[in-house]
């Protein structure tokens, strides 16, 4: 509703307090005449006569009175309207690039997601009135820079779905960890995406990718404690979350997806099997080094050589990792060090890990490996 | 929607900097030129007056009613407004897509794209 008007209007701001209006006029209106039949249309036609009355309030002070009271919608004229879908169009102007990351995110949660200011704050632990702001911030630059309310051009499409895709990993990865209503918001606007471009082989990768990871949440702690993935209680494993994931990861295969969100999903795919193909894991992952060039790949293609080949070779590709302040780093070169039986070496690595970690959960984690060390 | 294209030289060559501009390719000299001389003739576009260099500069500021002058940029000298234009277009995309076309983009500085208030 918001993203139709806010397509008709090209204002948030206005948009958004017609809306309140809308929905305090239906609050007021609808236990006294009966819901319309549609009230859907009945709500967007009501906002948008307020913010048009608005738009004419605020140039010219004489017709004020007059304008005030517009009439609200005919029910019969609403059966013929409707209203098209402009949430994609909405959401490329939330994640535009001329907007800081922060701000993609806060915007795409509260104009898509409609999370409150405050729920979105406190998912970010940030004050709400800094929320406040940064959504205001945003919402100002986008009337004053003339960020444009539309699907980009076929040249620029690329990069600009990459954007949008991006914000809603890290959405979903902020909800990953411990806020679960942030991973559910991640899921279903990475579902509207691939409905709404049902062409594009990333945006079906990355719905594959968040599906299969969601349906191990339930699997992934124990009594608040954090449980690997080799240790998992496959029970626990959300069978049709996975079935939904595989096919999405189908849909963009047969698109000829090859890009970084795929390539991720058909690795959590092959997770998600009864036995793990590592060699086609270690060949996946060396796909993706060569799309990202990222040293947290080089590592993950490190731990899947490790169980393909043997932890000799696995731990030889981990030496070579430049990530020295990551504490995923020295984790595995402990575990694999273990697997050789370099117990002190394995220590040592582990407490470095340990000097590294934020999260509470992954500390106690470690703290178990340690201790396990004898 | 009006905007003021501000072009940050940085480490870009110019011929303000004859020893750095000598080390371009004469095709390299003319393709700058040109690519200029397309961005000046592109519809919407109004091309700035043409600045000396930073080194030119002198920036003035006034304390307690006294006039401070000091020689140089406001900014660092490779911060420095190297030159600007103006750009009527319909959105900022149009406006960063016009900027991406400005040597200076690709050459080792900036473009700072400001929309313009409009009354």
């Amino acid at each position: 509703m918001l993203a139709a008007l806010i397509g008709f209007l090209g204002d948030f701001e206005l948009a958004e307090e017609a809306t309140q209006e809308a929905f305090a006029i239906a609050a007021a209106r609808w236990p006294r005449d009966g819901t319309p039949e549609h009230p859907r249309a009945w709500l967007i036609t009501t906002a948008r006569n307020r913010a048009i009355n608005r738009i004419r309030r605020d140039r010219t002070l004489a017709e004020k009175t007059r304008l005030l009271d517009a009439p609200e919608p005919n029910e019969d004229e609403l059966e013929e309207m409707t209203f098209s879908d402009e949430r994609l169009e909405l959401i490329f102007t939330c994640c535009h690039p001329a907007l800081s990351t922060e701000a993609q995110v806060a915007l795409t949660l509260r104009t898509l997601g409609g999370l409150g200011t405050e729920e979105i704050a406190r998912a970010f632990l940030v004050p709400a009135p800094t929320m406040a702001q940064r959504l205001v911030r945003a919402k100002r630059k986008i009337k004053a820079a003339g960020i444009p309310f539309r699907v980009p051009a076929d040249h620029l499409l690329p990069d600009r779905l990459a954007a949008v895709l991006a914000v809603l990993y890290l959405i979903f990865n902020e909800g990953w960890s411990a806020r679960n209503s942030l991973a559910e918001e991640a899921l279903r606007l990475g579902r509207a995406i691939a409905e709404l471009m049902p062409d594009e082989p990333e945006a079906h990768g990355l719905l594959a990718l968040m599906l299969l990871h969601d349906s191990r949440r339930a699997a992934r702690s124990r009594d608040g404690e954090l449980v690997l993935l080799a240790d998992q209680d496959r029970k626990l494993w959300n069978v049709a979350q996975i079935a939904d994931g595989r096919a999405a990861l189908e849909r963009a295969l047969a698109l000829r997806g090859r890009g970084p969100y795929v390539v991720q999903a058909a690795i959590a795919s092959l997770h998600a099997e009864d036995s793990c193909d590592w060699p086609q894991i270690v060949a996946l992952y060396s796909e993706l080094l060569s799309l990202t060039g990222s040293p947290v790949v080089e590592l993950n293609r490190a731990i899947a050589v490790a169980e393909a080949s043997g932890a000799a070779a696995g731990l030889e590709l981990v030496d070579r990792v430049e990530l020295d302040s990551f504490h995923y780093l020295h984790s595995t070169r402990a575990e694999l060090l273990r697997r050789l039986d370099r117990t002190q070496e394995a220590r040592q690595a582990l407490e470095r890990a340990l000097e590294l970690v934020h999260d509470d959960a992954e500390r106690r984690l470690l703290q178990r490996r340690l201790a396990g060390l004898g | 929607m009006k905007y003021m294209l501000l072009i940050h030289q940085g480490t870009t060559p110019t011929p303000n900097d004859p020893e750095a501009w000598g080390r371009l390719s004469g095709e390299e000299q003319k393709g700058i030129f040109q690519a200029y001389q397309a961005l000046n003739e592109t519809a919407g576009v109004t091309s700035g007056m043409q600045m000396e260099g930073p080194e030119a500069a002198t920036t003035v500021q006034v304390k307690d009613g006294k006039t401070l002058t000091t020689d140089g940029p406001f900014v660092e000298m490779k911060e420095a407004l190297g030159g600007y234009l103006f750009f009527e277009a319909d959105d900022l995309d149009a406006a960063i897509e016009l900027a991406s076309r400005i040597p200076a983009a690709s050459m080792g500085g900036a473009i700072e794209v400001r929309p313009l208030v409009e009354w």
